[in-house]
């Protein structure tokens, strides 16, 4: 016998610890993606049910009801409700927080009267008992005619059963719908059916309400035609339903729910809110809080992230031996592990943030996060939950976009998705290092150090254009769908450190094989554009330096010089003149664009032409002339070269996570031209002010 | 009746109408339903949101939002 694929789909409330158990039947055995066209993850997972069965799983973003008012939950009910979808279940098991049961078994009832199989997973059940929430689980089940398993998903308990009772009901169809829904609008359902050619009055009435089913097109008309006789308006008509539906929910659970004191139960939750959502403890816990975070990101990675770079040049330096020389060699050395090792490198940090965030996240604090900094940056176009984006974006962007997926409003995400690379990020830090260190003096400014002072400013113009640019494209982006706060506050708890975990490893996989496809390949056309000249000028250069001892370095300048990218840098020296920059700089400004800190390289490498000493690159660019005599880098070219470093989006990594949060190739596009044009004008303005 | 925007913490109330069409059939989704009873427990400092403690579970909502809510006010017990 051959085994069966079974499509399992994992619905329920928000919190109701829907990841917890779609972690606990799939184990590792999980996939994330995107669902076609929009940014809502997907995420599926293999399950064993028995020798001869096997799941799909898929985990659908939470949602509760199925009228959608999100993206996610527009997935969530296609999922569910047109079968001509490629995710159509076989079975919905819906999980239900039991502390909490009268809300999801709204959701659930919804799935029950679209005469769907489905099964009800009660979590958490132990802890409602202990708090004196005591359900009976076997009148519950012959209450709603289906099948109800208690579970605890975190410690595993009754996932077995829940198996045993998913193998058993793959053809049970509940017996009747909860609500008679037909009854609410005398006739008009039973006419709304003839129209769709469905006996189903749930989805007929969902119909009715101007939700897209299968098949609509066929029926649109004739069914707007039927509301409009009948004087059906879908938001008053949605309205009575719900009111009804839950008027019928409460009989139930008068009926099956011992409820303990719902006030005692919150007791717990309420002292620790007495101190972190205090008006003014709230905040200096959040601050502390953030300050451990980028401590996080930005110290504590360096130690791994020094580790993978000594990883990554032993190996290159390993493989450039014991390879063949050639361009093969060249391609593999300087191309290839180059990118894979810029890649790898960002990995410690997105650990360490997405470890802080899963863990605020599952504890239920940032909820809170958002609730006292909800009224603050709305102002700004952006939300309580951009802080965690736009303060990691210190660190790096790459996982601080990432981060921004816990936004719910599109617009409010996408704002802090193209202000985030503003921030001063820690490749910026080595630019702004050398540079600081070459034009401002050592000197004290009102007792404090000058150079110190300058990087302060350079970080605060970061913060600052990143609030003003999204107070700009507050008005600039059209939302889609009115943007409500409505959220629950779940109650604290010890996170789950196997969901922390899973986070961890998701994100670093998304990034690893989504984001290092795009970067594996820019660095690839970087690699060709400084490895190759037009005609025979590198053997030209070979030859002229033949037999002369130590002339590595000139040579590899005087090749970059004359290499594609050399000849670019050249000719976009008109363009960049009026900023101070010459076609130096303008070479290295291409080759920062693997990463900004490749500057420092690029310009100690083009700067030793025709200098024999080895010594320090600031005290070598201290020394470069320009034609009337003069230092070629004063504190103008300093500045305006730092500006240009603040502003300008020279960061390919970013460029394809933002291609991949968004879905399309549009925003990573104008964010790109935005930020560039930003850091062309300021760079104008202060080389022509200051020199 | 009262408008649940201007209540202060710790007072008690019961649902009774929400003025915004949207607003109301998300409310009622997650169980705010005409009848149902709350009590305020926090509010966001800057006139933030508002949190109120309903159906056992705590409601975070804007003021904004919270002004299109009509609610009973009941006597503390």
């Amino acid at each position: 016998m051959s085994s069966k694929t079974l499509k399992i789909a994992l619905a329920g409330n928000p919190n109701s610890g829907k990841t917890t158990l779609f972690n606990a039947l799939t184990g590792l055995k999980q996939k994330v993606g995107n669902y076609p066209g929009i940014t809502v993850e997907k995420k599926t997972g293999k399950a064993i049910l028995s020798e001869k069965i096997l799941a799909e799983i898929i985990d659908l973003p939470g949602t509760y009801s199925l009228f959608p008012k999100s993206m996610d939950e527009q997935v969530a009910q296609q999922t569910i409700c047109n079968n001509d979808n490629e995710d159509y279940p076989d079975i919905t098991v819906v999980i239900a927080d039991s502390t909490n049961l009268r809300r999801s078994i709204f959701l659930l009832t919804q799935i029950i009267d679209l005469n769907m199989v489905v099964v009800l997973a009660l979590n958490m059940v132990d802890i409602a008992t202990k708090k004196g929430i005591v359900i009976d689980v076997n009148l519950l089940s012959r209450e709603l005619g289906i099948p109800v398993v208690a579970i605890n998903a975190r410690q595993g308990k009754g996932i077995v059963s829940l198996k045993e009772i998913i193998i058993n009901s793959i053809d049970a169809k509940p017996k009747s719908p909860f609500l008679e829904v037909d009854k609410l609008f005398k006739g008009v359902i039973e006419q709304a059916n003839k129209i769709r050619g469905v006996e189903n009055n749930f989805a007929s009435f969902m119909a009715l309400c101007k939700q897209k089913l299968s098949g609509e097109i066929d029926y649109r008309c004739a069914l707007n035609q039927l509301s409009k006789k009948e004087e059906i308006i879908p938001e008053r008509a949605q309205a009575k339903e719900t009111v009804k539906r839950y008027a019928q929910i409460d009989k139930v659970i008068n009926s099956t729910v011992k409820k303990g004191s719902p006030i005692g139960k919150y007791m717990l939750t309420k002292k620790i809110d007495d101190v972190l959502i205090h008006p003014i403890l709230g905040y200096v816990v959040f601050l502390s809080i953030l300050f451990l975070l980028f401590q996080a990101v930005f110290s504590w990675s360096a130690y791994p992230m020094e580790l993978i770079d000594v990883l990554f040049t032993n190996l290159q330096q390993f493989t450039a031996d014991s390879m063949p020389k050639g361009m093969l060699n060249d391609l593999v050395v300087n191309g290839i592990l180059a990118g894979l090792g810029g890649i790898v490198i960002f990995v410690p940090q997105i650990a360490f943030l997405f470890a802080f965030i899963a863990f605020l996240e599952d504890t239920g604090y940032m909820a809170r996060v958002s609730f006292i900094t909800d009224k603050l940056l709305r102002g700004v176009g952006l939300n309580g939950r951009s802080i965690i984006p736009l303060l990691s974006g210190a660190a790096c962007a790459v996982p601080a976009i990432m981060s921004a997926r816990t936004i719910s409003s599109w617009k409010e995400r996408l704002i802090t998705i193209m202000v985030t690379p503003l921030m001063s990020c820690s490749a910026r830090l080595p630019v702004y290092t050398l540079i600081i260190s070459l034009v401002i003096p050592a000197d004290e400014f009102l007792g404090f150090n000058l150079q110190g002072l300058v990087m302060m400013v350079f970080y605060l113009i970061g913060f600052v254009s990143a609030i003003v640019i999204a107070f700009l494209m507050k008005f600039i982006i059209k939302s889609k769908g009115e943007s409500y706060y409505i959220m629950e506050m779940p109650s604290y708890k010890i996170p789950d450190w196997k969901t922390v975990l899973y986070t961890i490893i998701e994100k670093v996989k998304v990034f690893l094989f989504d984001a290092g496809k795009i970067i594996i390949a820019i660095s690839i056309v970087l690699w060709v554009l400084s490895s190759f000249a037009p005609g025979k000028k590198f053997e030209q250069i070979e030859q002229k330096w033949a037999g002369i001892e130590n002339a590595e370095m000139q040579i590899s300048s005087e090749k970059l010089e004359h290499s594609y990218a050399g000849i670019i840098g050249k000719s976009i020296e008109p363009a960049i003149k009026p900023l101070g920059f010459d076609w130096k700089i303008g070479i290295s400004l291409l080759t920062s664009f693997a990463a900004r800190e490749v500057f420092v390289g690029t310009m100690s490498t083009i700067y030793s032409v025709g200098d024999d000493d080895i010594r320090s690159i600031q005290k070598r660019l201290a020394d470069v002339k320009r034609q009337d005599g003069e230092r070629f880098f004063t504190p103008a070219v300093g500045i305006s070269l730092m500006l240009f470093y603040a502003f300008a989006m020279q960061c390919m990594s970013t460029l394809a996570i933002v291609y991949r949060e968004t879905n399309h190739i549009k925003w990573p596009i104008i964010q790109f031209l935005y930020m560039g044009v930003m850091a062309y004008l300021s760079s104008f303005i202060a080389f022509q002010l200051l020199s | 009746m009262k408008i649940l925007a201007y209540l202060s913490i710790g007072a008690k109330g019961e649902m009774l109408d929400i003025s915004d069409d949207l607003l109301e059939q998300k409310l009622l989704e997650m169980g705010c339903t005409p009848g149902e009873q709350f009590e305020v427990v926090r509010k966001a400092p800057f006139g933030g949101p508002i949190a109120i403690l309903i159906s056992s579970y705590v409601l975070s909502i804007r003021k904004e939002d919270a002004m299109s809510i009509k609610v009973k006010l009941l006597e503390n017990e």
